[in-house]
């Protein structure tokens, strides 16, 4: 098999807090192959967005790595130098946030914010950079972009702002882009319009992506595989079809459940959406064994005590639970 | 730019105006006056006759109403009244203290703002290091300080004992005498400054577009360079002209405490002597600045921060 682009291992996440530390994230692996679209989904809370930063180098007080390894294209990247990583961020993997209304400067316009990639990674002089980032505004179907790159962040609209977003991640041709929850502060119309446009570019340049998102949905759809994290491990991993059609982990399934459905109606009347009872426990509060067991409706006595290991499932994909059978 | 001026500058008028009937009407009620005044301290025996020709010359026997327009018409040609105390029209005295008082509150400013903000920059860097601590602990000290016990320590310090510095007077208007009464006048201001750079940057620090900048591949200094730096002025610029505006008013003390030939001291001697015309010159001098100093701020917002428009 060939290298993949981006293979995580048994990552750690620390939060420092009150003189104990909790970890936020624990035991966590995945792998990128180059070009693939990768889900990582999962409620507020559960680490996914923490996963990323770790990914991107990003980790701040009070969170640290505390263990585990980041491999892009073969070579471990954790424990890189600071110079190292910032060659790395933008140029090799680059990052969508995602609230498009504060994550571009207010007082910079965004054909500068743009700019900015090229001088620093392609040693650009200012005004190459800036004919660049209008190329880069036209890619991403900002109209009248010889305009736009005078604008400030202000007076664009979030849908556009995004798209700015997107021009400076994809600026230097990135082998992996993260996007985390890139449509959630988006309207509903807008949302598919910005999926549809990440996806396209990043096909035609050949960029994985790692899409994170609370949206089982949204990321089944553009994604090959899908990872399930709940309370800071994966739970569940498997192609984005088989997660709709054979849940293995009782918590995806809850997920499942809970989505609406177009059509659902005509075919078994009206029906209430289920939801997943109960509350996600906070870090402070982990419980012991499986972290789903107190919201799990299977849960028996060997959940509440031992920590389910991963366990292959022979379709491919992987599922932590006692009672998966 | 140009129309945001002429409106900032037409908004100064309707408030000046409002100045100029309050500080009439404040001493109008105030009892007391400058002839009172001659007699209360009990040194001149003053013939009723000539105290009572004295009222008449001054107009203070005229009603409220007559007194009140005759000062708007005055001032309205530029004329603040004669000096009861001198005789010379206030215009005539106050002229002769502007430069100084401009000097000193420039100066002090200055002061502050070069030490201010740097300190306050380099403790939200590094934020609980020993540069950290050190920073706010002397900002606090410096706000707590009174500019009059200050004043007198500086003093003591640099011109009596150590003789680097004249300790108070005008000198022949050279920086030698001014170094003391600034730094005075401008610990204040540098402490306040040094704590609102501080939380300004750490606020923009925390911003999501710096982690974004950082996303980007940035060394921590170009992100500062690039995108703290100029949010973080947004917020430092307030509280440079709030403190700046205020900063005539301010030196009253340090100017009496100095000997320093500013509004500020022409100000305490004219309230003892009850020259109410100088006093009022000197308090609508000391707003004028005020409300110049806050256009002149909200011109630098408009031109620092796109999203402000005066429309």
């Amino acid at each position: 098999m060939t290298v993949p682009l981006l293979k995580i291992e048994e990552l750690r996440i620390a939060l420092a807090g009150d003189g104990v530390a909790h970890n936020a994230v624990e035991d966590v692996s995945f792998e990128i192959g180059r070009g693939e679209a990768f889900g990582l989904v999962g409620e507020s809370g559960c680490g996914k967005s923490i996963t990323a930063l770790a990914v991107m180098g990003l980790l701040r007080r009070p969170l640290s790595l505390a263990n585990g390894r980041i491999v892009l294209d073969g070579r471990d990247i954790q424990g890189s130098s600071p110079a190292e990583w910032r060659r790395l961020r933008g140029s090799r993997i680059a990052m969508i946030f995602q609230e498009p209304m504060t994550a571009l400067n207010p007082l910079s316009p965004v054909g500068k914010q743009i700019a900015e990639m090229f001088v620093l990674h392609k040693g650009a002089s200012w005004s190459e950079a800036m004919d660049r980032a209008e190329e880069a505004l036209r890619q991403v179907r900002v109209p009248s972009p010889e305009r736009r790159i005078r604008d400030y962040p202000h007076q664009l609209s979030g849908g556009m702002r995004q798209r700015v977003m997107i021009a400076i991640a994809l600026a230097c041709g990135p082998d992996l882009l993260i996007a985390d929850e890139p449509t959630t502060a988006l309207d509903v119309t807008v949302q598919s319009e910005i999926i549809d446009l990440m996806a396209e570019l990043c096909a035609a340049k050949g960029t994985a992506i790692l899409m994170i998102s609370h949206d089982l949905g949204l990321v089944s759809n553009m994604c090959r595989r899908v990872a399930v994290m709940y309370a800071g491990r994966i739970v569940e991993s498997q192609p984005a079809e088989a997660i709709f059609a054979t849940p293995r982990h009782p918590y995806t399934q809850g997920l499942v459940d809970s989505l609406p459905r177009l059509g659902e109606r005509a075919r078994h009347g009206r029906q209430r959406l289920r939801e997943i009872s109960g509350v996600v426990p906070s870090i402070a509060s982990y419980p012991a064994g499986c972290r789903f067991n107190p919201r799990c409706s299977a849960a028996t006595e060997i959940c509440r005590r031992t920590v389910p290991g991963l366990t292959m499932l022979p379709e491919g994909g992987l599922v932590r639970c006692h009672h998966h059978g | 730019m140009l129309p945001v001026l002429a409106r900032r500058v037409a908004n100064i008028i309707p408030t000046l105006a409002a100045v100029v009937a309050l500080v009439f009407l404040l001493f109008s009620v105030l009892p007391g006056s400058f002839v009172s005044a001659m007699n209360e301290d009990g040194r001149s025996n003053i013939d009723p006759a000539v105290m009572e020709r004295m009222r008449k010359e001054m107009g203070l026997d005229d009603p409220v109403t007559t007194r009140f327009a005759k000062y708007v018409t005055r001032i309205a040609v530029g004329d603040l009244g004669t000096s009861f105390r001198t005789r010379e029209p206030v215009t005539k005295l106050i002229a002769a203290r502007i430069w100084p008082s401009l000097k000193l509150v420039f100066a002090a400013m200055c002061f502050a703002i070069i030490v201010g903000v740097p300190l306050g920059f380099l403790a939200a860097l590094r934020p609980g290091s020993t540069i950290d601590t050190a920073a706010m602990v002397g900002a606090i000290s410096g706000l707590s300080l009174s500019q009059f016990w200050l004043g007198l320590m500086l003093m003591y310090l640099f011109a009596l004992q150590l003789k680097w510095l004249p300790s108070f007077g005008y000198g022949d208007g050279g920086l030698r005498h001014l170094i003391l009464p600034a730094v005075a006048l401008g610990v204040g201001p540098m402490a306040l400054l040094a704590r609102t750079t501080r939380a300004a940057v750490l606020d923009v620090l925390n911003a999501d577009f710096v982690r974004t900048a950082r996303s980007k591949g940035m060394t921590e200094t170009r992100v500062v360079e690039w995108h703290v730096l100029r949010n973080a002025l947004v917020l430092v610029i307030t509280t440079i002209g709030l403190q700046f505006g205020s900063l005539m008013g301010a030196a009253v003390v340090v100017e009496k405490l100095f000997a320093w030939p500013g509004v500020g001291s022409l100000l305490v001697d004219s309230v003892f002597q009850r020259d109410i015309p100088t006093v009022q010159g000197c308090i609508l001098l000391i707003v004028t600045f005020f409300l110049v100093i806050n256009t002149l701020i909200d011109l630098a917002y408009v031109s620092i921060d796109p999203r402000i428009r005066y429309g």
